[in-house]
C-alpha cells in the first residue's frame, strides 16, 4: 500500500496551522506594541496563556484520547516546567539586581559572595539565606532549558514505569497520577524543599536582559512562542497518532491484554507517550509562567489537572483539534465569567451572579456532556465530516462484558 | 461644670466615713494609676500591700481579680455585683456611678489569686478550695507550701489526694531541708505526670562550663569530652569562643571589612583592589596587612588545637545539693521507659483516631466501588453535605444533644438521597464507563461545592459537640484523647458492624455480594441490578453524610471539608483493596498509623508527614496493585 | 443618602458596568479594587471590597474629591495569585484607575507588585504582613512585625510569665517570616534554643490532636508555655476546638493570635476560649466615638447590624483618608506628587489616635492586646502608644543594616552600613 502524505491523511493540521497563523496576526496587528493597540497588553497575555493551556491539552490528548489514561496530575508537569524555566529568570534577574548594587563596594565581590548575595535575595523573603542544592544549575539559562524537559520527562519515565510494569490501569492509575500530584504540591508547599514554599517563584515576567523591550512587546514575543510551540507539536502530535504507531496506542485503548497477546510491548508504548506528553505540557508550562508572572504550589494542586481533564473532555478527546478548541473556550468563558465582567441575570426574586454561579453551571455542562456528547465539541465536526461510529450490528462488546450485546448496554 | 461640682461635693461627703480603713483609703490614693494600669512585674509589692489593710483589702482584690472593679470619675473604686455598686473602701452602696470597669489582663490576675489564695485553702466552700489548689498548682511559692502546711486536713477525699501531691511538688521545689526534698522525690519516683517532671527537670537544668581544673564546690553533673556524639569539636570551640578562651576566627565579611578598611590608592597589602574578587588575592593581601601588623593576626588552627588540649568542659547542676539531683536523676530514670511507653500508647491512640475517621470517610466510597467499579468524585461532597445538616439542625433545634440526635438520620437521609438522585440521572447512563463516571461525579462535586458556598457562604460555620462529648479522656498526663474522637472510633465500629451484618446476614446483602460477583448471573437469578447498585449507592453515600457529621464535630465545617478527605479517602481504599470491607479497614489502619508514626519524627512539620505518607502509598501501590487485601475470583478480574 | 439609590450604585458597580451619575462636575477619579470575591480568600476580601465602596460613597456624600466625583471600579481576581497581576494590569492601563487597594495575602501582593512598579501604580495594601518589603508604589497600611507580633511576644513575657514558646502557623511566608523574626528576636531576649517549639501545618489542618500533646508535653520544663499562632483562617476553628477538649485553659497555656479577629471567631463557639488573646490595631470593642461611628455607618451601608468589624477594615479606612488627604494636598491624583505628597498625611484612626505615614511607606499604629470574650468581642486590655512600622526588622541580622526613604534617599532597600541602595526595585 502506497502511503499517503502526512498532510493528506491529516488535512485538519493545514486548517489548524492556518488559523493559528491567522489568529497571530492579528492580534500582532492589534496590539499595543505593533500595531492599533485595539487589544491591550493584558488581553494579549491572556491570549498567550490560552495558547498554552491549549498545548497542555493537546498532550493531554495523546494521553487520554489516544492511549486511555485518565491521568489526572498532568498539570504537575506543566507546573514543573514552569518552575525549571522560573529558576532561571528569578536567578538571572536577581545576579543582575545584586552585581549592581555591590559593584558600588570598594572591593568586589568574590563569586561566593555573589552566591551568598543572590540566595539572600531570593530566600530572603521566606526566611532562608542558603542557596538549596536544586538550585544549582540556575544561573544557566541552557542547563534551565534542559531540565524544563528532563525533569518532568524524567519523574514520567519513572512514575510511568513503575506503574505500567505492576499493571496499574483504569481508575487505579487515575488516582495513582492524582496522588502523585498531590504529593508534589505539598512538598513543594513545604519551605524546606527550596522552592520558597507558598510564595513560589513571581516576578517571572521580568525577563532578565530584556529590560529595556517592556511588557507590551515581550508580550506578543510569547504568544508568538506559544504560538509556534503549539503548531509544531499539533503536527507532531498529528504525526504520532497518525502513523503505525498511532494505530498501537488506539488498539491498547481499546483493548490492553490483546495487543500484549499480538506480541507489542506494551509497556514501552504507554511509557513512550506519557513521557512526551509530559515534555510537551512541560514546555507549554514553561511558555505559561512567565506570562503569568508567578507560579506556586497551588498550581499543581489536583483540581488543576482535573480542570484540564474537563477542557479537554468538553472539547472532544480523541480529536486533536477538538481539544485545543476545548480548552481554549473553557478557559476563555471562564475568565471571563468569573472575572465580574459577564452581565447579571435579573430573575424575580433573585439576582444570578455569575461570579457565584458560574462553577455551577461549569459543573453541571460537563455532566451533560458527559452523558449526551462524550465526542464533545469535536463531534459537532465529526458530524459535519461524517465520521460517524461503526455499526456494530449487535455484537458483543469484548471479553471485559461478557455475553452483554451493545443494545443491552445501552439499556 | 455643675455635674463636676456635684461630684466633687459627693466625694468629699463620701471621704468622711472612708476613714474606716484608712490604711486602704491610702494605699488606693497613691497607687490610683498602677490599680488602673497594672503590670504583673511590678504589681506584687501593691498587691501585698492592699492584702495588709484587712478584709475590705481582700475583697478589693477578689473583685479586681473578678473584674469586678470599677473606677468612678471621681477616683473611688467601686465593686461592681450586678445593678448595683458599693464603695470598695467603706462598703456603702454607691447609686448613679458609671465606674470605668478596670480589666487587668491574665497576669496580675495571676498574681493577685496568688496572693489570696493561702486564705482560700481552707474555704468552707469545696469550690473555692479546688480554685485555690489550682492556682497554687500553677504558680506554688514557698508561702504557698507553708500554707498548705499549716491548713486543717482537708475532708473530702480527692482534693485532700490533690493537696498532698502538690505538697510533694512544692516541698521538691522550696524546702528548706535536702532531705525532705529528697524524701519527696523518691516518694513520687516512677510518676509520668507532667508536673513531676516540671519540678524534676528544673531541678536537673545544666549549665555547660570550659575550665582548665574542676571547678571547685559545684554540684558537677559530667565531665564532656570533647569529639563525642553530643559535644562536637564546633561546640567546644563555640564554647571557647564565647568564653572568650580563643579569638574568633576570621569570617569571609570580617577580612572584607578589614580589607575595604586599608586601601590606599587602590591597592591593599600590595595587591590592586580590582583583583580582590578572588578569595586567593585576598588571603594575599591580608597575610600582607597581617605582617606589616595594621591588622591583628587572625586565630590559628595551632592556638583552637593547643587550647582544645589544656581545657577540660563540665556541666553542672544549677542546683548545688547534690542528694537532690542524684534523687532526681534517679526518679527520672525510673519513669523514663514508662513515659516512652505511654507516649508510645498515646500516639496509637491519634493513629487510632485518625484511622477511624478515614475509616469512616471511606467506607461508603468503598461500597460503591467495590460493588460497582464506581469512583465517585462528588463522595467528598457527600461529607460535606452531612456536616452542614448537622449544622442546619443546630440551628433549628437548639438543644446539642436533640440536635445531634436528630441530624445522625437527617444527615443519612438527605445523602441518601442525594446520592440515589445522583445514580438515577447520571451514574446508570455511564455504566461500563468507568473514567467518564469519574469525570462526571467530578462536575457534580465542583457544583456541589459552589453551590454550599452560595447557600452557607465561604465562613467556617459552627458546628458544636454537646457539653457531654466535650473534654478528653485522660489516664494521665502524657495519655488522654478526646471523648468527641473515641465518640468517632465508636462510630465506625457501629458502622463497620452494621455493615457486616447488612452483608452477611441479609437479603439485600446476598443480592449485593451475587451482583459484586458477578452481576449477568445474579441478573438471571431473578436479581435486579439496577436496583441493587441504586441502593448500594444510596447507602454508601448515606454512611459519607454521617461521616459528615462526625467530622463536622471535630474539625471546620466548610464546603471544602470533603475535598479535604477525598483523595485521603481515595488512598484507604485502594490501599487497602477494593470490595472488601476488613481491606478499608486495613486501608485506613496503615494510613493513619503511618500518618501519625512520620509526624512523630518529624513534629515541627505537619506538610512533610503528609508529603511522605503520599508518596508511600505511591510506591506501596506500584508492589501491591491490588491493595492489602486483593480481591479474589472472577470479581477480580473486572 | 437614599439607601435604595446607593444599593443600585453598589450593584452596578459590583458588576463592572460603572457609570452613575454623580452630582459633581468633572471626570470621575477612579479607584480600583482589587480584592478576590470568589476563592477562598472571598470572605475575608469581599468584607475589604464593601469597606471601600463605603468610603468611596461617603466621600461622595462629602463632595467628591478636587470637585471630581469618585468612581469605583472592581474586578475579581478569584483568589488565583496569577490572576492578582493580570487585573492589576487591566486595572492601570485598561481602566487607568488613579489608585488601587487590594490584596490579602502576601504571595498576592508579592504578584501584584512587579505589575505596580512597572506600570508607576499605586496601591494601598491593608493586612498585617511579614515585612521585609518597602516598595515606592505600595503603602503598607496594616501592621509590620514591629507592630504586632513582637509586641505582642512582650506581652507574653512581661505580663503571662511566658518563658517556653511554641510558634504555631500555616505553612507560608507569613508565618514563616514572623516566626524567624520572633525566633531571632527570643534568642536576643535570651531564651534558649531549646524552649522555642516551631510546628508549620498545611492549610485548612483538621487533625490537631497530635500538635495539641506536643505543646502540652512543653511543660514538662516547668517553665510557663505560650503559644503565638499565625495559624491561618479556618484551620485555627479545629485548632481551638482541640485545645478545648484536651482542657488547655487560658490560664495554664495561653494562646495569642495574630490572624483571628472578630471574623474568624464568628464560625466558632467562643465559650472555652475565653482568655485566650489577639493582637491588632484595631478591636471592634474599642471605646471611642469615633469608632461607634464607623461601625454605625458600616452597619448602614451593609443592611445587617450583625457583620462585624476587624483590622484589615480599619487599615482599609485609614489608608482611604490617607490618601485623600494627599490627593489634597498635591492637587492632582498623578501617582509620583501624591507619593510624595502622602509622606507626613496625619488621619485620624479609630482607636482614638492618629496615623501618620512614614518616609518607608509605613503607618505609625499603636498596638491593642485583647482577651477574647464570650460573646466573640474581644476585651482590650493593653494599647500601647502609636508605633512607628519599621518596614526592615532589627532583629535579622541581614534586615537590621536596611531602611526605607523613599521622598529622602528615593530608595525602599537602602544599606545604613554601606549607605548605598541595595536595589530601587523591590524583592518578588
Amino acid at each position: 500500500m502506497t502511503r499517503q502524505p502526512f498532510i493528506l491523511r491529516n488535512p485538519s493540521a493545514l486548517v489548524v496551522l492556518a488559523l493559528l497563523a491567522a489568529f497571530t496576526l492579528a492580534v500582532t496587528l492589534m496590539s499595543a506594541a505593533y500595531g492599533s493597540g485595539v487589544i491591550p497588553t493584558s488581553t494579549v497575555k491572556v491570549l498567550g496563556k490560552t495558547l498554552c493551556l491549549a498545548l497542555a491539552a493537546l498532550a493531554m490528548d495523546l494521553v487520554w484520547g489516544y492511549l486511555g489514561i485518565l491521568s489526572l496530575g498532568q498539570m504537575a508537569f506543566f507546573a514543573l516546567g514552569g518552575y525549571m524555566i522560573g529558576q532561571w529568570l528569578m536567578y538571572a534577574r536577581t545576579e543582575a539586581i545584586v552585581a549592581a548594587s555591590l559593584s558600588g563596594n570598594p572591593i568586589p565581590p568574590t563569586a561566593q559572595e555573589l552566591r551568598e548575595a543572590v540566595a539572600n535575595q531570593i530566600f530572603g523573603v521566606v526566611g532562608s539565606a542558603d542557596l538549596p542544592l536544586v538550585w544549582s544549575f540556575a544561573h544557566s539559562l541552557t542547563a534551565q532549558l534542559v531540565l524544563v524537559v528532563v525533569v518532568p520527562g524524567l519523574l514520567a519515565l519513572v512514575f510511568g514505569w513503575l506503574a505500567f510494569r505492576s499493571r496499574v490501569n483504569g481508575v487505579y492509575l487515575s488516582i495513582l497520577t492524582q496522588a502523585m500530584t498531590l504529593a508534589l504540591a505539598l512538598w513543594l508547599f513545604q519551605n524546606d524543599s527550596g522552592f520558597r514554599g507558598n510564595n513560589g517563584l513571581s516576578g517571572l515576567q521580568n525577563i532578565p536582559g530584556l529590560d529595556g523591550v517592556g511588557q507590551a512587546r515581550l508580550s506578543i514575543w510569547f504568544l508568538w512562542a506559544s504560538a509556534a510551540a503549539l503548531a509544531l507539536f499539533y503536527v507532531l502530535a498529528a504525526w504520532v497518532v497518525g502513523g503505525k504507531f498511532g494505530s498501537v496506542i488506539r488498539a491498547i485503548r481499546d483493548d490492553e491484554t490483546r495487543v500484549r497477546f499480538l506480541g507489542y510491548p506494551v509497556e514501552g508504548f504507554k511509557l513512550a507517550v506519557f513521557t512526551l506528553a509530559a515534555m510537551i505540557t512541560a514546555i507549554a508550562g514553561a511558555l505559561y509562567y512567565p506570562q503569568a508572572g508567578i507560579i506556586n504550589p497551588a498550581e499543581l494542586m489536583p483540581i488543576a489537572s482535573i480542570y484540564l481533564a474537563v477542557w479537554v473532555a468538553i472539547g472532544g478527546r480523541g480529536r486533536l483539534y477538538g481539544v485545543m478548541i476545548g480548552a481554549i473556550v473553557v478557559s476563555l468563558l471562564s475568565s471571563w465569567f468569573t472575572g465580574g465582567r459577564a452581565p447579571s441575570i435579573h430573575l424575580p426574586g433573585y439576582t444570578v451572579n455569575w461570579v457565584d454561579w458560574w462553577q455551577v453551571a461549569l459543573g453541571l455542562c460537563f455532566v451533560l456532556v458527559t452523558l449526551f456528547a462524550p465526542k464533545g465539541i469535536a463531534g459537532i465536526f465529526d458530524r459535519l465530516a461524517g465520521i460517524l461510529p461503526p455499526r456494530r450490528h449487535g455484537r458483543d462488546l469484548g471479553p471485559d462484558q461478557g455475553a452483554l450485546q451493545e443494545q443491552e448496554a445501552k439499556a | 461644670m455643675t455635674c463636676r461640682l456635684i461630684a466633687l461635693l459627693l466625694s468629699l461627703f463620701l471621704v468622711l466615713p472612708a476613714a474606716a480603713n484608712p490604711a486602704l483609703e491610702a494605699v488606693i490614693a497613691d497607687h490610683l494609676d498602677q490599680i488602673e494600669r497594672p503590670s504583673r512585674r511590678t504589681v506584687e509589692p501593691l498587691v501585698a500591700q492592699i492584702a495588709a489593710t484587712g478584709p475590705e483589702g481582700l475583697g478589693l482584690l477578689s473583685a479586681w481579680a473578678g473584674r469586678a472593679l470599677g473606677v468612678t470619675e471621681t477616683g473611688r473604686l467601686v465593686i461592681v455585683a450586678g445593678d448595683g455598686a458599693t464603695d470598695a473602701v467603706t462598703g456603702q452602696a454607691v447609686r448613679g456611678a458609671d465606674p470605668k470597669m478596670l480589666r487587668p489582663n491574665a497576669g496580675v490576675r495571676g498574681v493577685i489569686e496568688s496572693a489570696l489564695v493561702a486564705g482560700e485553702v481552707s474555704s468552707p466552700d469545696r469550690a473555692r478550695r479546688a480554685a485555690a489548689l489550682a492556682s497554687i498548682a500553677r504558680d506554688g511559692t514557698p508561702e504557698h507550701l507553708a500554707a498548705l502546711r499549716a491548713a486543717a486536713p482537708d475532708p473530702d477525699p480527692a482534693l485532700a489526694a490533690r493537696r498532698a501531691r502538690i505538697e510533694k511538688l512544692l516541698a521538691i521545689r522550696f524546702d528548706a531541708d535536702p532531705a525532705a526534698r529528697v524524701a519527696a522525690i523518691q516518694d513520687m519516683a516512677g510518676d509520668v505526670g507532667l508536673d513531676f517532671r516540671a519540678a524534676l527537670n528544673p531541678l536537673l537544668a545544666t549549665r555547660r562550663v570550659a575550665s582548665t581544673e574542676e571547678p571547685q564546690g559545684a554540684n558537677i553533673a559530667g565531665e564532656l569530652r570533647v569529639g563525642s556524639a553530643d559535644f562536637p569539636r564546633e561546640a567546644a570551640v563555640a564554647l571557647l569562643t564565647a568564653q572568650g578562651l580563643i579569638q574568633p576566627r576570621l569570617t569571609a565579611a570580617d577580612q572584607r571589612n578589614a580589607l575595604a578598611a586599608h586601601i590606599v590608592d587602590g591597592r591593599v597589602g600590595g595587591v590592586s583592589a580590582a583583583e580582590l574578587s578572588d578569595p586567593q588575592a585576598r588571603d594575599r593581601a591580608y597575610e600582607a596587612l597581617e605582617g606589616a601588623g595594621t591588622v591583628p593576626p587572625a586565630a590559628t588552627e595551632a592556638e583552637t588545637e593547643a587550647a582544645l588540649a589544656d581545657i577540660r568542659f563540665f556541666d553542672i547542676f544549677a542546683e548545688p545539693e547534690a542528694a537532690v539531683t542524684d534523687a532526681a536523676r534517679a526518679a527520672q530514670r525510673g519513669a523514663e521507659w514508662r513515659l516512652v511507653a505511654m507516649k508510645g500508647i498515646d500516639l496509637g491512640l491519634d493513629a487510632l483516631s485518625l484511622a477511624s475517621i478515614y475509616f469512616l470517610a471511606a467506607i461508603g466510597l468503598a461500597i460503591t466501588f467495590g460493588v460497582m467499579r464506581v469512583i465517585n468524585m462528588a463522595h467528598g461532597e457527600f461529607i460535606m453535605m452531612g456536616a452542614y445538616t448537622g449544622y442546619v439542625a443546630q440551628t433549628v433545634i437548639a438543644d446539642r444533644t436533640l440536635s445531634l440526635v436528630a441530624a445522625l438520620p437527617l444527615a443519612f437521609a438527605v445523602t441518601f438521597a442525594a446520592g440515589v438522585v445522583l445514580y438515577r440521572l447520571v451514574i446508570r447512563h455511564l455504566a461500563h464507563r468507568p473514567l467518564e463516571t469519574l469525570l462526571a461525579t467530578f462536575g457534580v462535586s465542583i457544583a456541589l461545592q459552589q453551590l454550599a458556598k452560595n447557600i452557607f457562604g465561604t465562613q467556617a460555620r459552627p458546628l458544636t459537640a454537646p457539653a457531654w462529648l466535650e473534654g478528653a479522656i485522660t489516664l494521665n498526663d502524657v495519655v488522654s484523647i478526646s471523648t468527641i474522637r473515641v465518640a468517632i472510633f465508636g462510630l465506625a465500629l457501629l458502622f463497620l458492624g452494621l455493615f457486616l451484618i447488612i452483608m452477611k446476614r441479609t437479603r439485600l446483602g446476598l443480592e449485593v455480594r451475587a451482583v459484586t460477583q458477578n452481576p449477568g448471573m445474579a441478573a438471571s437469578m431473578g436479581i435486579n441490578p439496577d436496583r441493587i447498585a441504586m441502593l448500594t449507592f444510596g447507602l454508601g453515600s448515606g454512611i459519607a453524610g454521617i461521616a459528615g457529621v462526625a467530622i463536622g464535630l471535630f474539625a471546620q465545617v466548610t464546603s471544602e471539608l470533603g475535598q479535604q478527605y477525598i483523595v485521603q479517602s481515595f488512598m484507604t481504599v485502594v490501599v487497602g483493596g477494593v470490595g472488601n470491607i476488613w481491606g478499608t479497614l486495613a486501608g485506613a489502619g496503615l494510613i493513619g498509623v503511618l500518618s501519625k508514626v512520620i509526624e512523630s519524627f518529624n513534629p515541627s512539620n505537619t506538610l512533610a508527614a503528609q508529603t511522605f505518607m503520599i508518596l508511600f502509598i505511591v510506591i506501596f501501590i506500584q508492589f501491591r496493585p491490588r491493595g492489602i487485601i486483593p480481591q479474589r475470583g472472577r470479581a477480580a478480574e473486572a | 443618602m437614599n439607601r435604595t439609590i446607593s444599593a443600585a450604585a453598589v450593584l452596578a458597580i459590583s458588576t463592572g458596568l460603572a457609570g452613575i451619575a454623580w452630582a459633581q462636575e468633572g471626570e470621575p477619579i477612579k479607584i480600583g479594587v482589587l480584592h478576590s470575591l470568589s476563592g477562598t480568600m472571598a470572605i475575608s476580601e469581599t468584607t475589604l471590597k464593601d469597606t471601600v465602596l463605603m468610603m468611596v460613597e461617603r466621600q461622595n456624600a462629602k463632595g467628591g474629591l478636587l470637585g471630581r466625583p469618585l468612581e469605583a471600579v472592581v474586578v475579581d481576581p478569584a483568589s488565583d495569585w496569577p490572576l492578582f497581576a493580570e487585573k492589576a494590569r487591566e486595572l492601570l492601563t485598561v481602566s487607568e484607575v488613579d489608585v488601587i487597594f487590594g490584596a490579602w495575602t502576601s504571595v498576592s501582593r508579592k504578584s501584584v507588585l512587579p505589575v505596580l512598579e512597572e506600570l508607576n501604580g499605586l496601591m494601598f495594601y491593608p493586612v498585617q504582613y511579614e515585612g521585609e518589603e518597602s516598595s515606592k508604589n505600595v503603602i503598607y497600611t496594616g501592621a509590620a512585625p514591629n507592630q504586632q507580633a513582637i509586641p505582642a511576644v512582650d506581652y507574653m513575657m512581661e505580663e503571662l510569665g511566658v518563658e517556653k514558646w511554641a510558634l504555631l502557623g500555616t505553612d507560608y511566608v507569613y508565618p514563616r517570616t514572623t516566626n524567624n523574626i520572633l525566633d531571632a528576636y527570643l534568642k536576643d531576649k535570651g531564651v534558649a534554643v531549646a524552649d522555642i517549639f516551631v510546628n508549620y501545618t498545611p492549610f485548612g489542618h483538621s487533625d490537631w490532636s497530635k500538635i495539641v500533646a506536643d505543646v502540652v508535653a512543653l511543660g514538662a520544663d516547668g517553665k510557663k508555655v505560650g503559644v503565638v499562632s499565625t495559624i491561618n483562617g479556618d484551620a485555627n476553628v479545629g485548632f481551638y476546638k482541640e485545645l478545648a477538649a484536651a482542657g488547655v485553659s487560658a490560664e495554664d497555656i495561653p494562646v495569642i493570635a495574630f490572624s483571628v479577629g472578630e471574623e474568624e471567631l464568628s464560625g466558632l463557639d467562643t465559650t472555652n476560649l475565653v482568655g485566650h488573646l489577639a493582637a491588632w490595631n484595631y478591636f471592634q470593642s474599642a471605646d471611642t466615638p469615633e469608632n461607634a461611628a464607623f461601625i454605625e455607618e458600616w452597619h448602614k451601608f451593609i443592611g445587617d447590624d450583625k457583620r462585624v468589624t476587624n483590622d484589615p477594615m480599619e487599615a482599609t479606612m485609614i489608608g482611604f483618608s490617607a490618601w485623600v488627604a494627599a490627593v489634597e494636598k498635591a492637587g492632582t491624583t498623578d501617582v509620583d506628587p501624591v507619593l510624595d505628597a502622602i509622606v507626613g498625611v496625619e488621619v485620624p484612626n479609630l482607636t482614638g489616635g492618629t496615623a501618620t505615614v512614614l518616609p518607608n511607606h509605613h503607618l505609625t499604629k499603636p498596638v491593642l492586646i485583647g482577651e477574647i470574650r464570650a460573646d466573640g468581642q474581644f476585651d482590650i486590655v493593653s494599647q500601647t502608644e502609636p508605633v512607628p512600622g519599621d518596614a526592615w526588622t532589627d532583629y535579622l541580622p541581614e534586615s537590621a543594616v536596611l531602611d526605607a526613604d523613599w521622598p529622602g534617599k528615593q530608595c525602599g532597600m537602602f544599606n545604613t552600613q554601606t549607605t548605598s541602595c541595595v536595589q530601587v526595585q523591590s524583592n518578588y
